[in-house]
């Protein structure tokens, strides 16, 4: 937060999440775990207290057989990055624990550092953030089959989505070696995006015109609302500024993607941007 | 037994019947205890908690004992610094019960994180931009502050006060009481503000954003003022329930008449600044939001209904102020005590719903209201430290000179 980082080729790393193509097959969510040595439980019913960095949620319109529509929302950590990268999180994290990084636009979590105050649980609209209430266990064996490039988390501090930071680490030392700044589009992907069998998810950076994620949405310059039709963001108008962007071409999934009074049209809530808050 | 600890000219139960109550708490206590142990060498798994609830029972614990514990500052205030002298009369037992809740604040902030062994990170790592962290800072010194204001009453104690040089350090420290006094308010002001500021600045939670004043939310200076405000009520609660224990009167009543109108002036004015900051989110920040008020009162398990808000405002806060500014009604001791006792409850309530309903409260749209219930482990490290107040001041009551007046009140033939 506090390095002062030229933002002319800062990379702004999100993703686009097409819930039209979406199956909620869960793909994602085994890929995420298995990518980032995210802990279980032996009983994982008490859904509460499962950490499950890649959620999938299911939507209904609420509508009675035959008019009954389903969408399945996968949800990563949204990156927020709040207003001039102040996220919800990182804000209010009392021993600097989570930080936005300018550089990526990605949300860290230092886990060695993180006391398990939980305060930035309690600031996530999203859920994003996940408690390790135990100690991690894998059954004997698997630990064998863990990543090397992602430590395992202890009890007691937070963890969440890092958009496989490792991933940005290994890419960056590799374009070093051969003698390059920049990466290719294809060469940092989440590991959810290279699982996901129905190419829901496009990754990339969204500040660079010629990626994927950025003509699917087509961002704003201020605050990064998306213009792209079908597009939008949850909880658009908290002022949350995440980077994590979903397309559907129905109405009642746009509209779950925000709170609406009752006479307001789906995508018309201004420009509300975060005020108020430092 | 014990007598030559007791202080001159006041009679005190018989020690047999005085450890007897004391190993009954002590029980409570150590079963607080056991709790707090399971929850350091087992973690956090031992509570009610989740990833949905991550604060509870304990944070609520911490910012209710502090608004509580506000008495020992305003009453500081009053006494040192605006110069309300018959209030000397109630300062210590004041003191004495800010120690108490500061002390229980802090142990519970110790078992609440989840690796109590780093909790140093939060000054040594500090982010200065989180509310969190100013309290950290403001309550470890006010802590101390405290601690240096019960001192003078410590040495006061028969024994020690014998010893020349501690007579004499009890009698400077007097002197020089007002300028820890004035520290104590200036803290307590950023400290319960910064609590305030805790709920406040969370943007992304509806029910507790509130829009700012330079960078700090309203609910910062909500918070300073309900506390100043409640505080005392606390305290002339605690003192009416030891003059029942001990079957004594304690306290003048013109001592508790003048902290009792004060107190129901300060509600009064908080209600004012409540009602219209409530009045503002509701009508202005939450349709920002996309929000409507009843959206937040719309618990399906009938919880975090309109009632609760009733609850917090009216009970807790206008009718206790009604009756606290009426000098009649405050002169009536059965309003008086119905009216301190709306009061606790009412800032016991505010705090509440300012950490428990925000978990509560599903922000998006496709989530249902969250349900939390403490475990056992949470309820007896709550009541942990209630154990330990309760020894705390029955200790001090017995051995020290807390109401000065109880020699004059309750006059005893040698």
């Amino acid at each position: 937060m506090k390095e002062n980082h030229s933002n002319d080729k800062a990379n702004k790393f999100g993703m686009v999440i097409d819930l039209d193509k979406c199956t909620g097959c869960g793909a994602c969510m085994v890929a995420c775990m298995s990518e980032n040595n995210v802990p279980f439980k032996k009983d994982e019913s008490k859904k509460l207290d499962s950490i499950t960095w890649m959620h999938l949620y299911r939507l209904t319109n609420k509508k009675p057989f035959p008019d009954t529509e389903v969408c399945y929302l996968p949800r990563p950590c949204m990156h927020c990055e709040g207003a001039h990268g102040h996220p919800p999180c990182v804000s209010v994290c009392p021993a600097t624990a989570t930080d936005y990084d300018k550089k990526t636009g990605i949300v860290s979590q230092i886990y060695t550092r993180c006391f398990g105050c939980r305060y930035c649980m309690g600031a996530c609209p999203y859920h994003a953030r996940y408690f390790n209430w135990w100690d991690p266990v894998w059954p004997e064996g698997m630990e064998n089959y863990l990543s090397p490039n992602v430590s395992p988390r202890m009890r007691g501090v937070v963890e969440k989505c890092s958009l496989c930071f490792h991933r940005y680490q290994l890419a960056m030392d590799k374009a070093y070696h051969e003698g390059r700044k920049e990466l290719e589009e294809h060469e940092y992907q989440s590991s959810c995006t290279q699982a996901c069998p129905a190419g829901a998810i496009t990754f990339g950076d969204l500040n660079n015109p010629h990626h994927q994620v950025h003509k699917m949405v087509k961002p704003s310059k201020h605050g990064g609302k998306p213009t792209a039709t079908n597009a939008f963001r949850l909880l658009e108008r908290l002022g949350t500024n995440p980077k994590i962007y979903y397309l559907s071409s129905k109405e009642w999934v746009r509209r779950l993607g925000d709170n609406y009074l009752p006479e307001e049209k789906t995508g018309e809530i201004g420009n509300h941007q975060p005020k108020g808050h430092h | 037994m014990d007598s030559a600890l007791i202080p001159k000219g006041v009679k005190r139960c018989s020690f047999p019947q005085f450890s007897i109550g004391i190993l009954i708490v002590g029980a409570v206590l150590l079963w607080g205890v056991y709790a707090m142990l399971l929850c350091w060498f087992k973690g956090l798994n031992q509570t009610g908690m989740n990833d949905s609830y991550g604060f509870a029972l304990w944070i609520w614990a911490d910012l209710a004992v502090i608004a509580l514990g506000g008495g020992a500052f305003f009453t500081g205030l009053l006494r040192y610094i605006i110069g309300k002298d018959e209030l000397k009369n109630i300062i210590n037992f004041a003191v004495v019960i800010g120690f108490i809740c500061y002390s229980s604040a802090l142990l519970i902030l110790g078992i609440d994180v989840g690796q109590p062994i780093r909790s140093w990170f939060i000054f040594w790592h500090v982010n200065v931009h989180s509310m969190l962290a100013e309290v950290a800072f403001c309550l470890s010194i006010y802590f101390s502050v405290l601690a240096i204001e019960f001192v003078p009453l410590i040495l006061e104690q028969k024994q020690i006060d014998e010893i020349p040089f501690f007579h004499n350090l009890a009698h400077n420290m007097h002197e020089i009481m007002a300028v820890f006094a004035a520290t104590g308010a200036f803290l307590s002001c950023f400290h319960q503000g910064s609590l305030g500021g805790v709920a406040g600045v969370l943007f992304g939670r509806p029910f507790a954003f509130r829009e700012h004043l330079l960078v700090w939310p309203w609910t910062f200076f909500l918070f300073t003022w309900s506390a100043a405000a409640y505080g005392p009520c606390f305290t002339i609660l605690l003192t009416k329930i030891m003059e029942g224990i001990t079957g004594k009167k304690l306290v003048k009543d013109n001592v508790i008449d003048l902290l009792a109108k004060i107190s129901g002036w300060m509600i009064a004015s908080y209600m004012v600044a409540k009602l219209v900051d409530t009045w503002y989110w509701a009508t202005v920040t939450a349709p920002s939001k996309g929000l409507t008020f009843m959206d937040f009162y719309s618990d399906g398990s009938g919880l975090y209904t309109i009632w609760i808000i009733i609850a917090e405002l009216f009970i807790g806060g206008i009718v206790p102020a009604i009756i606290l500014t009426n000098k009649s009604w405050r002169a009536n001791k059965a309003l008086l005590l119905i009216a301190i006792i709306l009061a606790a409850v009412g800032v016991c309530l505010n705090r509440w719903v300012m950490v428990l309903q925000v978990m509560a409260h599903p922000v998006l749209p496709f989530e249902g209201w969250f349900a939390y219930m403490p475990s056992w482990q949470e309820v007896a490290t709550t009541i942990l430290p209630v154990a330990y107040g309760i020894i705390l001041a029955s200790l001090a009551y017995r051995y020290l000179p807390v109401f000065p007046q109880e020699r004059e009140l309750n006059p005893v033939e040698d």
